[in-house]
């Protein structure tokens, strides 16, 4: 649906060295897929966003919407290729001189639809969004999560194919941010509507995205389908931004702790080893660590566990000591494994 | 006070709402038109043309900086060619325009000016072309902050209008100096004055009820963060 192909753009100001926001990045989204755009701020997600609808122009590279080269347009035609893709904005962009109702008209009053056929379509589409009762108030008058569910509603009059949303939930406590990612969630699937979402926070795309994209200083530094970005982080940007919703970090009291019984050797002549472990999904059928224990005799120390949803799928990590043999310990790693657990010794952490 | 006074009083009254009215008005439809310019011609907005820009700034700046008492005779051609003389109301009316025109542009400017640009870049995403985004989001967006420019346009217009006394112009102003000072009554004088506060004053909260009346982004006149 969308292909970006080596798309580079730089700011020049007369005070500062030229800004390389975006730096030959290539990616394509799917039809009908969810695509996240993760990275902290300055990472030049904000740029790659605006390149998609031309509303930054890249300084080199192709933009292809639909099969359309965006930059080989006229400004007519470009103008068109606009309303067929969506945008919602972090500050929601609405107009405090027009209701809520003349907000969402807007994109058709601009290609001059007549006002009996706007009404009707708004109707539906405020009812998709649940502002059906805030028809007639003005945006000043409604609370953050609903100015974005104007926003979106503004973003579906035009019906379009493509949907971006720039950091949509950043400015929205994590309440709302939940309701509005299940509102994107049901566009999705209801209308098919393909979405890119640009956003500083895991949470957004461990909850909706399909692939995920990370960037850093203005390049992809690693994509793919978010499960796998969970599994197996490439890139220490991805494994930080990771952490943030899954904790990986020990406190530092425990970490010292730690350190002293991986150094100790602990009394049996055997050292512990710091051991991350990941279940996902339905594959761990099995109670696996108490089989290890029974047929390695190996003990465990469990430090730290967690439990989540990534793309509707359980998502567990754990960290423990484990204290046994080399060839006790290879064992039951060799056990854990076999059983689709992803297993890291992490001693190099401390 | 004699009924010739009260006539007197009544007729310059009129003279300066001709005046401070007619100049207002075609000041406001040649200002709002170069306000939008100066603010779409600026280097960020939506039709950057700096070189274009900087020199209607100059222009609009010359203009302002020019004494008004100076502007009233330097234009005194101009006023002749346009209403065929140069004294009377009506040819106050041309130069009060002239200083009204450049004044409100900067004021429709900065008003345009507070317009978020994330509406604007909305308006961009959604196909508008730039005729659309001036008049159906940077105009009706600016419009509390352009009534409030036309009301200080209007207060300042008032000032002006005494002195187009310099060249007949007559109005209140005009009254206040032949009468109240020329010929030595003071009690004229003091009545002019009071009229005219009475008059900004009911111009001024007019404006500001306009204003409030307009506005939908609640007490504050800017957007909150």
């Amino acid at each position: 649906m969308i292909t970006l192909k080596n798309v580079s753009k730089a700011f020049y100001s007369a005070s500062a060295s030229a800004v390389h926001a975006v730096r030959d990045v290539s990616l394509s989204v799917k039809q009908g897929e969810i695509f996240g755009v993760i990275g902290r701020s300055g990472a030049g997600k904000s740029t790659l966003i605006r390149l998609i609808n031309l509303l930054t122009t890249p300084d080199a590279g192709e933009v292809i919407v639909d099969g359309r080269d965006l930059t080989r347009l006229d400004a007519p035609q470009l103008r068109a290729a606009r309303r067929e893709i969506g945008m919602i904005f972090q500050h929601f962009n609405l107009m405090s001189s027009r209701t809520v109702f003349d907000n969402v008209a807007l994109p058709l009053e601009l290609i001059g639809r007549p006002r009996d056929e706007i009404r009707a379509e708004l109707d539906k589409l405020l009812a998709l969004v649940g502002l059906t009762a805030e028809a007639g108030r003005y945006p000043q008058q409604l609370s953050g999560g609903q100015k974005q569910r104007v926003g979106i509603a503004r973003a579906l009059a035009s019906q379009p194919k493509v949907l971006l949303s720039d950091e949509a939930t950043s400015a929205l406590d994590p309440e709302t941010t939940r309701s509005i990612l299940e509102l994107l969630q049901r566009i999705n699937q209801e209308l098919g509507l393909t979405i890119v979402l640009i956003t500083h926070q895991m949470q957004v795309v461990k909850q909706i995205c399909d692939r995920v994209a990370v960037m850093d200083a203005g390049r992809i530094v690693e994509s793919g389908d978010v499960l796998s970005v969970f599994r197996a982080p490439q890139s220490e940007v991805t494994r930080t931004l990771i952490g943030d919703v899954i904790s990986l970090e020990l406190p530092e009291s425990v970490r010292q702790r730690v350190r002293r019984r991986i150094e100790d050797r602990n009394g049996n002549g055997h050292p512990d080893h710091l051991l991350h472990l990941l279940f996902i999904g339905d594959d761990v059928d099995r109670p696996l660590l108490s089989e290890a224990v029974k047929r390695f005799g190996i003990d465990f120390n469990i430090l730290h566990g967690q439990i989540d949803e990534v793309q509707g799928q359980g998502f567990a990590s754990l960290t423990l000591l484990a204290n046994g043999s080399r060839e006790a310990l290879d064992g039951a790693l060799t056990l854990l494994r076999e059983h689709n657990v992803t297993v890291e010794e992490i001693n190099h952490v401390l | 006070m004699s009924s010739e006074m009260l006539k007197l009083f009544f007729d310059s009254f009129l003279e300066t709402l001709l005046m401070v009215g007619l100049s207002g008005l075609i000041g406001a439809l040649l200002g709002i038109p170069l306000g939008v310019t100066l603010n779409v011609t600026d280097a960020h907005g939506i039709l950057p043309h700096p070189m274009f820009n900087r020199v209607l700034g100059l222009l609009v700046n010359a203009v302002r900086s020019t004494p008004f008492i100076i502007l009233l005779v330097a234009v005194i051609p101009f006023t002749r060619l346009i209403t065929g003389t140069s004294i009377g109301t009506a040819a106050a009316i041309v130069p009060l325009t002239i200083a009204a025109a450049p004044f409100v542009a900067r004021l429709v400017e900065s008003a345009l000016r507070e317009v978020d640009s994330g509406l604007i870049e909305a308006a961009q995403a959604m196909g508008a072309t730039d005729a659309q985004i001036i008049r159906k989001v940077l105009l009706p967006e600016a419009f509390p902050g352009i009534v409030a420019g036309l009301t200080i346009t209007l207060v300042s217009l008032v000032g002006f209008s005494a002195m187009a006394g310099a060249v007949g112009g007559g109005g209140l102003g005009d009254l206040g100096i032949r009468y109240g000072y020329q010929r030595f009554l003071p009690d004229v004088m003091a009545a002019v004055v009071l009229i005219l506060i009475v008059f900004v004053q009911l111009v001024q909260s007019l404006g500001d009820r306009l204003v409030h009346r307009v506005s939908h982004r609640g007490q504050a006149a800017k957007p909150t963060p």
